[in-house]
C-alpha cells in the first residue's frame, strides 16, 4: 500500500485547481458555500414527481430558474438535442464540470496534454428514472420503440464519457460506483492515478439524480428515508439529533480539477489545497447497516491519517457523513476513537442537514467544502441540531457557521455494501 | 411539398435540432445534418412511429438522406 502523499518521499503531490458544483442550494462553487455558511436550507416537498402515496415526500432538488440567479436552465449548458440522450444524472454531472473546467483554466490543446488529461467521474446509481421509463416502454410492447440512446443515457460512467468527448480529454477514463462514496473514491483515485503518473490531470467527482419516483420508493422500503418531517422540510435532516428519523434524498453534481502540483505551479494555476491523504476500508459485516462502534469508518479514517502522513491532531474540521439516521452515532464513535482526547479541539458538521444526501455526489461536493473551509477560515453548520441524542466532545457546529483556522480537514462517505473512502486534503 | 415530405422535414428538425433550411431533399443525416448513427436509429423509429409503418432493417440502412425517407414512407402509404 502506498504510504504517504509528501513530496518528500518522492511521490507526486496533488492539487485542486477547478472546483463546480449543482447542489439543491443552487448552481456554482461560491453560491452553494455561502448560501451554506448562511445557514440555508435546499430541503422542500418534492416537485418532480407527486410524492403523496409514498411514506416520504420531501428531497433536495435542484432549484430551477435563470442560470444568472445560480439556478437550473439545462438548455444553458447541454443543447436540446442532445438532453434526450443523457439522464439528468449526466445532465448535471455536465454542468458541474464546465464550472470545474472553466475555473481551472486548463484547457488542453496538444495531443500530449489532452491524454495526460483524464476522467474520473462516479454515479451511486446511475440512470434510474431513465432506466424506469424504458421498462414502461418495454412492459408495454413497445421494446423495438426503445431509444438506442437508452443504454448510454443510463450507464453510470457516462459523465465521464461526455465530458471526455467535450472537452478532448483522452487520459484515462474511469468511473467509481460505490453508492455514496462514490464521489471520495472517485476523487482519492484519480488523486492516485496522478501520483502514479498515469495522468497529469484528472477531472474527478460524481454525479447524482435519484429524486425520482422510483429511487425514492426504494430508500422508502429500505427504511433509509425520513418520513416524519413531510409537513416541515427543512427540519427533516437533522444529523446526530435525537428526533431524526432517516436521511433526506438530495440530487446533484460535485467536480474537482485534480492537477500534479509542479504543473499547476508552472501554468500558474489558482491552488485551492492538496489532496494528501486517503483511506478505503470494507465493513464485511450487512449490506446496509454499520457494524457496531463503525469499526470500518474507523480503519478508513485512520488509512487516511496514515497516507497522509499527518497525526488526527493536526486535523482541523470533519465534513461527516452524517446522514440523519441511527449511523450518525455509529461514525461518532468512530471519530471520537480516532481522536482521543485531541477530539476537544476538532469541529465536525454533516452539510447533508441543509441540502440532504446527494449520494455518489455527495463525497465529491463535501470534499469541496472542507477546502472552502481551509480557504476562508469557516466551517458550516449543522443544522436541525437541536438535542443531541447523546453528548459528545467534539463540536458538531450546531445551527450557525464557525469562525475557525483549519489547515487540514478530512470528509467521510460510507456506502452500502459496507464501503468506507475517507479524504484529507490539506492547505497548500 | 407532400404531406408527407412536411413531417418528414418537421421529425428531422425537432430530432437532429436543426435550422429548418438546412433540411433540403438532398440532405443527408449524417453527412450535412450532424447525425451520428444512433441518432439515424432514433430518427427512423419516429417515422414508424409518425406514420405507422414497418421499416425492416436492411431498408432502414438504405435511409441516408430526407429524400430516401420521404419516398420510402410513400411507397409504403401507397402500397
Amino acid at each position: 500500500m502506498l504510504q504517504s502523499g509528501r513530496s518528500d518521499l518522492g511521490r507526486r503531490r496533488v492539487v485542486v485547481t477547478g472546483m463546480g458544483m449543482v447542489t439543491p442550494l443552487g448552481l456554482g462553487t461560491e453560491n452553494v458555500w455561502k448560501r451554506l455558511i448562511a445557514g440555508e436550507s435546499g430541503i422542500d416537498r418534492i416537485h418532480a414527481f407527486d410524492p403523496s402515496e409514498l411514506a416520504a415526500h420531501i428531497g433536495g432538488e435542484v432549484p430551477e430558474g435563470p442560470t444568472a440567479e445560480g439556478k437550473l436552465t439545462i438548455s444553458d449548458w447541454i443543447p436540446v438535442k442532445d438532453q434526450k440522450k443523457m439522464d439528468r444524472f449526466i445532465h448535471l454531472g455536465m454542468i458541474a464540470a464546465a464550472e470545474a473546467v472553466e475555473d481551472s483554466g486548463w484547457k488542453p490543446e496538444s495531443e500530449e496534454d489532452r491524454c495526460a488529461t483524464g476522467v474520473q467521474i462516479g454515479s451511486g446509481i446511475g440512470g434510474l428514472q431513465t432506466i424506469y421509463d424504458a421498462s414502461i416502454t418495454v412492459y408495454e410492447g413497445r421494446a423495438k420503440r426503445l431509444s438506442p440512446f437508452f443504454i448510454p443515457s443510463a450507464l453510470g460512467n457516462l459523465v465521464s464519457g461526455n465530458v471526455s468527448i467535450r472537452y478532448g480529454f483522452k487520459g484515462p477514463n474511469h468511473s467509481a460506483v460505490t453508492a455514496c462514496a462514490t464521489g471520495v473514491h472517485a476523487i482519492g483515485d484519480a488523486a492516485r492515478l496522478i501520483m502514479l503518473g498515469d495522468a497529469d490531470v484528472m477531472v474527478a467527482g460524481g454525479a447524482e439524480a435519484t429524486v425520482c419516483k422510483l429511487g425514492i420508493a426504494g430508500f422508502c422500503s429500505a427504511r433509509a428515508l425520513s418520513t416524519g418531517f413531510n409537513d416541515r422540510p427543512k427540519q427533516a435532516s437533522r444529523p446526530w439529533d435525537r428526533d431524526r428519523d432517516g436521511f433526506v434524498m438530495g440530487e446533484g453534481a460535485g467536480i474537482v480539477v485534480l492537477e500534479e502540483y509542479e504543473h499547476a505551479k508552472k501554468r500558474g494555476a489558482k491552488i485551492y489545497g492538496e489532496v494528501v491523504g486517503y483511506g478505503m476500508s470494507g465493513d464485511a459485516h450487512h449490506i446496509t447497516a454499520p457494524a457496531e462502534g463503525h469499526e470500518g469508518a474507523y480503519r478508513a479514517m485512520f488509512a487516511a491519517v496514515r497516507s497522509a502522513g499527518i497525526t488526527p491532531g493536526e486535523i482541523g474540521y470533519v465534513n461527516a457523513h452524517g446522514t440523519s439516521t441511527m449511523a450518525d452515532d455509529l461514525e461518532l464513535d468512530a471519530v471520537e476513537r480516532l481522536f482521543g482526547d485531541e477530539g476537544r479541539k476538532v469541529a465536525m458538521s454533516s452539510t447533508k442537514s441543509a441540502m440532504g444526501h446527494l449520494l455518489g455526489a455527495a463525497g465529491a461536493v463535501e470534499a469541496m467544502f472542507c477546502m472552502l473551509a481551509i480557504r476562508d477560515g469557516v466551517v458550516p453548520p449543522t443544522l436541525n441540531l437541536d438535542n443531541p441524542s447523546r453528548e459528545s466532545i467534539i463540536d458538531r457546529v450546531p445551527h450557525q457557521a464557525q469562525e475557525r483556522k483549519v489547515d487540514i480537514a478530512l470528509s467521510n462517505s460510507f456506502g452500502f455494501g459496507g464501503t468506507n473512502a475517507s479524504l484529507i486534503v490539506r492547505r497548500v | 411539398m407532400s404531406e408527407i415530405a412536411d413531417k418528414v422535414k418537421k421529425i428531422v428538425v425537432e430530432h437532429l435540432g436543426v435550422e429548418e433550411s438546412k433540411v433540403t431533399p438532398e440532405a443527408s443525416f449524417i453527412d450535412d445534418l450532424g447525425a451520428d448513427s444512433l441518432d439515424t436509429v432514433e430518427l427512423v423509429m419516429a417515422f414508424e412511429e409518425a406514420f405507422n409503418v414497418e421499416i425492416p432493417e436492411d431498408a432502414a440502412e438504405k435511409i441516408t438522406t430526407v429524400k430516401d425517407a420521404i419516398d420510402y414512407i410513400e411507397a409504403q402509404k401507397a402500397a
